[in-house]
């Protein structure tokens, strides 16, 4: 006998057929429709992204030349065809590297506190600062590296490393979490094997956990640097604004990439007049943006750089 | 090389949980002792106890003595690495080091350990340890390759080079067999077979033919109950045990008749 769907369902068993194909209708409707929502949501995500990207490169592009990455503002006045972003990206390079350079140990050493020894009410209470340090508002940070050094060298004080300070203190809490939550990934049983081997704790640690999860430890740093990189306010506050080239972490103001966008942008049209041939009206914008580009390629580059690192560290897997 | 093991009134714990209870035995040099029980009766807690693995574990702790060779492991001036780089281990799962390579992992007792090793005196302490080990014909082509390649069995005996390469006085061994296929096992006994001579071997094993083809003596827990201690029920010869053994428990447990 054929079947109809007019049959009542209860009537007769259903066949193999039925029960393979037509179970739980609903379900996979629900699954489609899930599907179609959280790929909307991706691209929904991904929409500012591109436009950023794009709208970034369009205009940065107008004035990136070598010479613009190779001069600095000195000299530069009006609306002249010159200037470039040496200084800045100069400054960007040694105040985000000696930030890395305080934050990297304190945040990791406190990562392997909290992950291989830490117990009880101090590694509770370590744990929630760091995560009260997290929400730190960086102008805040900025004010607190102010205050610090105006405390030995006086008021007024601009220099790069305050701006370095200002800026481990956003990073080390992101670096204590992403190296804590890459340390607990460490299988128990590879410490064990260790300790078998009559290997002592400390070295267990450094050539064990830390040797097995060096790769993730410099994905989470990576991150922490692309964090504070294109911090502006604290900067502005402690390392100031300057046109020439500083390379003196310790002495006198640095500028940096995105105080130079800042800079530069709040300086708005140029006015030109009309008989001047060289004058060009939107050359404040055009270099901001070209800062901005600038800036985004640093730290695609460091990115990259940090993914060979983080590939050549990575456990091996089998064949 | 060899020294024998003496538990005296061993009670184990978790922090205030009573694991194992009141354990006396003696462990002697140059045999291989079984340790049979079902879960969850503390052999291989006890086991750990006898490297000093125990402690790893927060707020573990440890009662009575273990002496070896008369010198009590838990005495205050006796190093725990120290211990555990006389008596080594071999793991439930292998555990090779993902990031190093096989012939790595062999040397890993002495590299980690920052000690200076020659080049020729490594090589030859890779292959005289993966030789004991029944691997080298193995694996000695590709001694570059990471542990981690190798199948299960061969992973356990790279696991059985790494604990013997650092020479210990006795192998310990948490069921070493409990992941791996029967022939995999049957390398893996037919290897402890060959370190009887030289080592002094405890063996955690839930498979009973395993105790009785590879043990000399072999000693039985059980556990009254959930939350209550192991007890060390027997032990006695292990062919003694799988005969004729003394305790009711023992019998019902080697028959089949519970657990």
């Amino acid at each position: 006998m054929t079947t109809t769907p007019t049959q009542p369902r209860a009537a007769r068993r259903p066949t193999t057929r039925d029960l393979l194909t037509r179970a739980d209708p609903r379900r996979r409707w629900t699954d489609r429709i899930m599907h179609v929502v959280i790929t909307s949501a991706f691209l929904v995500a991904l929409v500012p992204l591109v436009s950023v990207i794009w709208t970034v490169v369009s205009n940065g592009v107008v004035r990136m030349s070598p010479y613009f990455l190779s001069v600095s503002m000195r000299g530069v006045y009006g609306g002249i065809d010159a200037g470039g972003i040496y200084h800045a990206i100069l400054g960007t390079l040694l105040i985000t590297g000696l930030a890395t350079l305080i934050s990297v140990p304190v945040g990791l050493m406190t990562a392997i506190y909290l992950v291989e020894y830490g117990r009880g009410p101090l590694a509770r209470a370590v744990t929630f600062f760091v995560d009260v340090m997290t929400g730190i508002p960086s102008i805040v940070a900025g004010l607190f590296a102010y205050s610090l050094f105006a405390l030995f060298l006086g008021p007024g004080v601009r220099l790069g490393a305050v701006g370095s300070v200002a800026l481990s203190v956003l990073m080390i809490p992101v670096v204590v979490r992403s190296s804590e939550e890459m340390l607990r990934l460490v299988p128990n049983e590879l410490r064990e094997a260790s300790y078998a081997l009559g290997v002592p704790k400390w070295l267990t640690i450094i050539k064990v956990v830390l040797r097995t999860s060096v790769a993730g430890i410099i994905t989470g740093v990576m991150l922490s640097v692309a964090r504070v990189i294109g911090e502006t306010a604290p900067l502005l506050i402690v390392a100031g604004v300057i046109d020439s080239i500083n390379t003196n972490l310790f002495e006198g103001r640095m500028m940096t990439l995105p105080v130079y966008v800042f800079r530069q942008y709040s300086q708005g049209l140029v006015p030109c007049s009309p008989e001047a041939v060289d004058c060009i009206a939107t050359i404040n914008y055009d270099r901001a943006w070209g800062a901005a580009l600038a800036l985004i390629v640093i730290v695609m580059l460091l990115n990259l750089v940090a993914r060979l690192i983080a590939r050549y560290f990575a456990p091996k897997t089998g064949h | 090389m060899a020294q024998r093991i003496d538990l005296k009134d061993l009670n184990v714990y978790y922090g205030s949980f009573l694991a194992v209870a009141d354990v006396s035995m003696t462990i002697e040099p140059r045999s291989v002792t079984a340790f049979i029980g079902p879960s969850g009766c503390g052999k291989s807690t006890l086991l750990r106890t006898l490297n000093r693995m125990h402690e790893v574990i927060p707020g573990a702790r440890v009662g009575g003595t273990v002496e070896m060779d008369g010198v009590d492991l838990y005495g205050s001036d006796v190093d725990a690495v120290a211990v555990r780089r006389q008596i080594g281990m071999v793991f439930q799962r292998p555990n090779p080091f993902p990031t190093m390579s096989i012939a790595e992992n062999v040397l890993a007792g002495v590299r980690l350990n920052n000690s200076r090793i020659g080049k020729d005196e490594a090589s030859e302490l890779v292959e005289r340890s993966l030789q004991g080990a029944n691997l080298w014909n193995e694996v000695k082509d590709r001694l570059d390759r990471p542990g981690s390649s190798l199948s299960g069995g061969q992973q356990q005996r790279l696991c059985i080079a790494r604990a013997i390469a650092v020479k210990p006085q006795v192998l310990l061994m948490d069921e070493p067999c409990s992941a791996l296929d029967p022939i995999s096992t049957l390398a893996i006994e037919d290897l402890i077979a060959d370190l009887r001579s030289e080592y002094t071997i405890v063996i955690v094993t839930h498979n009973m033919q395993q105790a009785a083809r590879v043990s000399d003596r072999t000693g039985f827990f059980n556990i009254a109950g959930t939350g209550k201690p192991g007890k060390l029920i027997e032990m006695d010869d292990t062919r003694t045990m799988f005969s004729t053994p003394s305790e009711q428990a023992t019998e019902d447990y080697i028959s089949g008749r519970f657990g």
